[in-house]
């Protein structure tokens, strides 16, 4: 029995110190995101409160639960409630499975900087991660506003369209990987930095990335909270905490989709040529963890970074994009990925990664300029008064 | 792989969850309470607020959701040939090869009927 009692301890210490960071990680990004859109904007963002004003996460945090919180009186009050913490929940949970570092042995005893090591962890994390739609359609409905409304449906059939491309990607990651354990695929992309599994699926990377984006609804693809025709979108009624777990929702959601890129594409933890040693102690942990988290953080600054950089679609060319580039393109790259790691098997060559590489953008760009001639010419927009050239 | 591995997974989900449920109750003491009929009132900016929201929507929704349905089974079906591709080898891919050409041809089917236009 004490051997339960000691696993269970374990967990739940590392559970609440993962959430810990990670929910430490996404207060100072709220306030990142400002420092970030100041510094592009050649301006300063927050830099009152404090040195550099980083005690905002602090001021904000406290604005968040001494406001008033109300319910609208036709709005749905046990799905109003509900929903921003059913977005939270979703979003938080896929932590789960992040593996966040490698395992730490002290005193005989090992301990994965891991919350839980399954082997079906590329699943849950589609499993729960496509929950949070759950959230916002309730949230959009339940407020009884029409804003809100358009903004739940315009999220939850983006959200659903896109996720069928990132399945698609998922595919053919498994294809090469073999396993659903996250720890699995990391620790199969250790070795020199050509291991990485970018460069053996540059086209999975570039659906699973741009689907993150839409999963998100990050800017380019904000359209549930376009201000300009929807004010807030499905949050619009929501105030205080509510709206807070929204947000947190939001921001946990799309640390968490960098993580998850860092995991998958780019190596998780490990460190290009250096391998994870047999017995590591403390510092090769807390190393790992950092390691991961740069990463992480580099694909969180991209998405601050697109946010100022490219404008907003509009929603027919955002479902054509999902619908009649991502899933094509997915099918494509799963036939492609198949057929050269077959043709790769049956000529011996197990390392050649440069080589799927470099096929790959050859046969993508045939294919998108194949699509192209295929698709209709835009009819729409495109004769905009002074500007002959488009 | 033992129930017991999932066990972290529960832990999480009460975590996560006592979070979020922690924060809105406190929110609820914490928070001032001025109501007010026209502040619990719908926003439509500022203007008293027309008709109510429970109606309908366009039909396009209902679409999207349809064929998400139908193109997530059959992405699912794939994962457990994904995992076993190496041992399943040239027959597998060919199989799968076959399912996906299926797949395909309903993709460009709906495509041509118009099912994925945004007009």
């Amino acid at each position: 029995m004490p051997d339960i009692v000691a696993y269970l301890i374990e967990k739940n210490l590392v559970t609440v110190g993962i959430f810990g960071v990670v929910l430490g990680v996404v207060a100072l990004l709220t306030y990142g995101e400002r420092k970030v859109a100041g510094w592009m904007q050649d301006r300063n963002g927050p830099n009152r409160a404090g040195p550099f004003g980083i005690f905002q996460v602090v001021a904000d945090g406290v604005k968040f639960f001494a406001k008033e919180e109300f319910i609208p009186d036709r709005a749905n009050k046990w799905l109003f409630v509900m929903a921003p913490t059913f977005t939270f929940i979703a979003a938080g949970t896929i932590m789960a499975v992040i593996p966040f570092g490698d395992r730490i042995v002290v005193g005989g005893r090992e301990i994965l900087l891991q919350i839980a090591d399954v082997n079906i962890g590329v699943l849950y994390i589609l499993a729960i991660g496509s929950l949070s739609v759950y959230g916002i359609i309730a949230g959009g409905w339940a407020s009884n506003n029409k804003y809100s409304l358009m903004g739940g449906l315009r999220a939850s059939s983006q959200m659903i369209s896109y996720e069928i491309a990132m399945g698609l990607a998922i595919v053919a990651l498994i294809m090469d990987h073999g396993s659903f354990s996250l720890r699995a695929i990391v620790l199969d992309q250790a070795g020199p930095i050509w291991n990485w599994s970018v460069f053996t699926h540059p086209i999975g990377f570039l659906i699973f990335y741009v689907a993150a984006f839409a999963e998100a609804g990050r800017i380019p693809f904000d359209l549930p909270e376009a201000e300009n025709e929807l004010v807030g979108g499905y949050h619009t009624e929501y105030s205080s905490m509510k709206f807070g777990l929204f947000m947190f929702g939001e921001y946990t959601h799309f640390t968490l989709a960098s993580g998850i890129i860092a995991t998958l594409y780019f190596g998780g933890w490990t460190i290009p040529w250096v391998m994870p040693p047999e017995t590591p102690g403390i510092l090769w942990g807390l190393l790992s963890f950092v390691v991961f988290w740069i990463k992480a953080l580099f694909f969180v600054f991209v998405f601050m970074w697109v946010r100022w950089t490219l404008p907003r679609f509009r929603y027919d060319q955002l479902m054509g994009l999902g619908w009649k580039r991502m899933i094509p393109l997915g099918i494509f790259n799963i036939v492609l990925t198949g057929g050269l790691i077959l043709a790769f098997e049956a000529w011996g060559i197990a390392e050649f990664t440069i080589g799927i590489f470099i096929a790959a953008i050859v046969l993508t760009g045939l294919l998108i300029v194949i699509f192209d001639a295929l698709s209709p010419k835009e009819t729409r927009a495109t004769h905009v008064a002074g500007s002959e050239k488009v | 792989m033992t129930p017991q591995d999932f066990v972290p997974i529960l832990i999480t989900f009460l975590v996560v969850g006592g979070f979020a449920i922690i924060s809105l109750i406190a929110s609820h003491l914490l928070g001032p309470k001025r109501f007010s009929p026209v502040k619990q009132d719908t926003y439509e900016c500022g203007v008293d607020y027309v008709g109510d929201s429970r109606k309908r929507f366009s039909v396009k929704f209902y679409l999207v959701a349809v064929l998400f349905l139908i193109f997530d089974l059959e992405v699912v079906f794939m994962y457990p040939w994904a995992v076993n591709f190496r041992e399943l080898g040239l027959y597998g891919f060919w199989t799968m090869g076959v399912f996906l050409l299926i797949l395909t041809i309903g993709l460009l089917y709906e495509w041509k009927k118009g099912a994925l236009e945004w007009e």
